[in-house]
């Protein structure tokens, strides 16, 4: 052999050997794509990778950027990359993402494979979702899932929505206020007790009107009590729930929050609903000004710049002001020593027709609707989709975009309620981890808590609540006509859907009200 | 008769077209009424006029006629008085009239949700510049999002912002195309600036005032982008027009059927308000000799 045959040889052996080197090599996953531990199982980076869905394609419909928006297309151009299939991402605002998923649906074309949306349409949902296969069920990730939000996925015991999001509506407040001496003695001048983290409605009011119109921070502007979602047709409605739970959710009446489920009457304005109302009213006294038109920007904004010393509403506004660049960062903290909202000394009693008394405050955590997305029964990629789904709630990729506020991936898994996730992953100080997990795990365990309605035409009933609340809080009804009005017209929808359709579907979340299983459920 | 059957058979697309465009969703907008089509029901079944007669009883949707009425009013008496005073400054020859006959136009370019989200800010309570400019004039804040009264005047301002161009537009060429006879014979006989508007140009500008009135009252009538982006109907109920609510009822609420009867009851009422108020002003602006067809 030549020498000049030999070194030919070895050459083409080398780059062979070089091109080879790829295909035997890991592929780090980690410096690749910006994740801290790709976790084994059939969900991770590595098992996704080993998937090959060539000339393939999924569409997904999901929300504008950035809310969820962001997070799935990035995951998305992930997936494309490690499978080979296309991922066709189409972004809409929330507003036009139910009926943009309704159409389809109710014409029977398939246009979305994967379609998001607020987990409380399930009920008109349900019958077009494809069921989650058992063996994403038996993942590491799936069964991390708290069982609030397994239930929050699930519809007559069966799991159509892939979970990957867990919202709540909660107590959040700037600390330093409340430890300040002079506000401290200027307000047990005036109200006579010790300035306290507020446990009541009526407390939160009181310390609201007092840090309302005047400028505590320092900073040479005003500043204002609480900031809530208040905006006509935004998601004002959580809020309202939010207030109302707190008078008309009692824990020692089972079988209904919003329906009684034996009578289907509705609970809408009751005594304890039209309380709940009245001290929302009353709340505009001491929100910024223009607090009738915030909507969710506002609000996180509002709040999250240290316009105002309170808020309930999102884990959203939350996970924003503990951004490295918030002004609040680390002087915030969620619930109260009671719960994760406010409570009431006295909730009204549906079966006695009386109020209840309670010597601490009665507590009713909503657990706000949050994100829900599934798979179309109608799409001809099922598999493609579910594995979309698998990798994109995957632990890495779950871990990465719960510190990135804009996202809108809130905690929805057991080991999300560890505050050394929080402590060592996104930098808080221990009190503000601890305050966060202890608060999240208070709802997840409590046996008295709010859902939203989550029944066929759920859209027709909240906007039906929301016009007559909007005029109540306009000044242009009392509170109790207001709710009056609702009632009645929730009775004619009820009637034009069907009673017991609404019943029927009802009874999912009585059983997650209640705690219970839907077998529990009469 | 050979020429009379290529005319028709020339026609044809054109006439397909038509039909498909307008005529047949027109039809299944009624098909589409007398059904109970809804959220739970995606069928289109016959229920007769029971559509009709709850809508009659739709207190909301009688109110929000209401307001959208007293909206399209306000807002076209604006946009024609400052259209056409907009129009007559520009009429004469002016320095850089041409570049204000562009600037003028510009509003009206913009797409109304993008515009409805600036405004929003500009509306602002505390931080919108609206409020700082009023209080250079010693006026204080208006809440004007949050109380129902300037939450009606910020969408009424809005739209009078946008389309007084149109307005301004119409009448500008109008003027532009009037006869001088009828100057000069009002110079020869010594009428002044205010005499020879009231009693010539005020009458040549009538049809095209006319025209302008009926195509702003037919847009108007549709307001519902600023209303979506900038107040959602609220506070409370004040802003609330038939067009968000239709919006509302159809594609929020997906009540399908019924919001078609909405539709085809709001349609029928426009089409005859408009024909009244046309005849109307026809008479009051042109009286018998010159009435204009709508």
């Amino acid at each position: 052999m030549q020498p000049r045959t030999v070194l030919a040889a070895g050459v083409l052996g080398a780059v062979g050997v070089a091109m080879a080197m790829p295909a035997f090599a890991e592929t780090d996953y980690v410096a690749k794509y910006g994740i801290k531990q790709d976790h084994p199982g059939i969900c991770s980076y590595e098992a996704t990778d080993a998937k090959d869905y060539t000339g393939h394609e999924i569409t997904i419909l999901t929300h504008a950027v950035p809310v969820m928006g962001e997070p799935v297309a990035l995951h998305s151009k992930q997936f494309e990359e490690l499978t080979g299939g296309t991922v066709n991402v189409v972004h809409a605002p929330f507003g036009e993402l139910y009926q943009k998923v309704m159409i389809p649906f109710q014409t029977g074309q398939h246009v979305y494979d994967i379609v998001y949306g607020g987990s409380y349409w399930i009920g008109d949902w349900a019958p077009h979702l494809a069921a989650v296969p058992q063996k994403y069920l038996d993942t590491d990730e799936m069964k991390d899932i708290t069982p609030a939000y397994q239930g929050v996925a699930s519809w007559n015991g069966q799991r159509l929505q892939y979970t990957f999001d867990g919202d709540r509506n909660y107590f959040k407040y700037i600390l330093p206020p409340f430890e300040d001496a002079d506000n401290q003695a200027k307000f047990k001048a005036e109200y006579g007790r010790d300035l306290a983290v507020p446990t009541t409605w009526e407390e939160y009011a009181e310390v609201a009107t007092f840090f309302s119109g005047w400028d505590w921070d320092g900073d040479g502007e005003l500043e204002y009590g609480s900031t809530e979602i208040v905006k006509r047709d935004d998601v004002a409605f959580a809020n309202f729930i939010t207030r109302v739970a707190s008078y008309a959710k009692n824990p020692n009446v089972t079988g209904g929050f919003w329906f009684d489920l034996e009578t289907m009457t509705p609970q809408v304005n009751n005594p304890g609903f039209v309380k709940g109302l009245e001290m929302w009213m009353d709340a505009l006294r001491y929100m910024p000004p223009g607090g009738i038109n915030f909507g969710i920007g506002e609000e996180i904004f509002s709040w999250g710049g240290g316009e105002s010393l309170m808020s309930v509403t999102w884990d959203d506004a939350f996970i924003q002001a503990m951004q490295p660049d918030s002004p609040i960062r680390n002087k915030i903290r969620v619930g109260t020593e009671y719960g994760p909202s406010m409570g009431s000394h006295k909730v009204w009693n549906r079966v006695s027709g009386q109020w209840d008394e309670f010597e601490t405050p009665s507590v009713a955590p909503y657990v706000t609707w949050g994100w829900g997305a599934g798979v179309s029964k109608y799409s001809e990629e099922q598999e493609m989709a579910f594995d979309w789904f698998c990798f994109f709630s995957n632990y890495a990729n779950t871990n990465h975009d719960l510190l990135i506020g804009r996202f809108g991936v809130n905690p929805f898994r057991t080991s999300h309620m560890d505050p050394d996730y929080w402590e060592q992953e996104a930098g808080w100080d221990r009190a503000v981890a601890e305050s966060f997990t202890v608060m999240l795990q208070g709802m997840d365990t409590s046996t008295n808590r709010v859902f939203d309605l989550r029944v066929p035409g759920v859209n027709q009933f909240y906007t039906a609540m929301m016009a007559s609340v909007a005029k109540a809080m306009a000044g242009e009804m009392t509170a109790q006509d207001a709710l009056d009005e609702v009632a009645e017209e929730w009775t004619r929808i009820a009637d034009r859907i069907g009673v017991d359709v609404i019943r029927d579907a009802y009874k999912n979340v009585v059983a997650l009200e209640d705690n219970v299983s839907l077998d529990q459920v009469q | 008769m050979l020429d009379s059957r290529y005319k028709h058979i020339f026609l044809l697309p054109a006439l397909l077209a038509l039909v498909a465009i307008i005529i047949f969703p027109l039809i299944y907008t009624v098909r589409l009424s007398l059904s109970g089509w809804d959220v739970n029901f995606p069928e289109l079944d016959y229920i007769g006029w029971d559509n009709y007669a709850r809508a009659i009883t739709d207190g909301r949707f009688w109110d929000s006629m209401g307001t959208l009425y007293l909206m399209v009013l306000l807002c076209v008496v604006f946009e024609y008085l400052l259209g056409f005073g907009l129009a007559l400054l520009l009429w004469k020859e002016v320095k850089a009239g041409r570049f204000f006959r562009v600037l003028f136009i510009v509003p009206m370019c913009v797409t109304p949700v993008v515009m409805a989200v600036v405004w929003r800010t500009i509306f602002h309570e505390t931080l919108g510049p609206m409020n700082d400019v009023l209080s250079w004039f010693g006026i204080p804040g208006v809440p004007w999002l949050s109380k129902s009264g300037p939450a009606f005047a910020a969408v009424v301002i809005i739209d009078v912002w946008q389309w007084t161009s149109f307005m301004f537009i119409l009448l500008l060429a109008g003027l532009m195309s009037l006869p001088r006879e009828p100057y000069e014979a009002a110079q020869i006989d010594g009428a002044g600036p205010i005499r020879t508007f009231v009693h010539v140009t005020f009458p040549l500008m009538a049809p095209i005032t006319l025209g302008a009135l009926i195509i702003r009252l037919i847009e108007s009538s549709k307001l519902m982008e600023t209303i979506y982006a900038l107040t959602s109907g609220g506070p409370g109920s004040s802003t609330e027009t038939t067009s968000y609510l239709l919006y509302i009822r159809g594609l929020r609420e997906f009540q399908i059927g019924y919001t078609a009867s909405l539709s085809i009851i709001y349609l029928a009422i426009m089409i005859i308000a408009l024909t009244i108020f046309a005849r109307s002003l026809s008479r009051l602006m042109i009286g018998r000799q010159g009435p204009v067809r709508v």
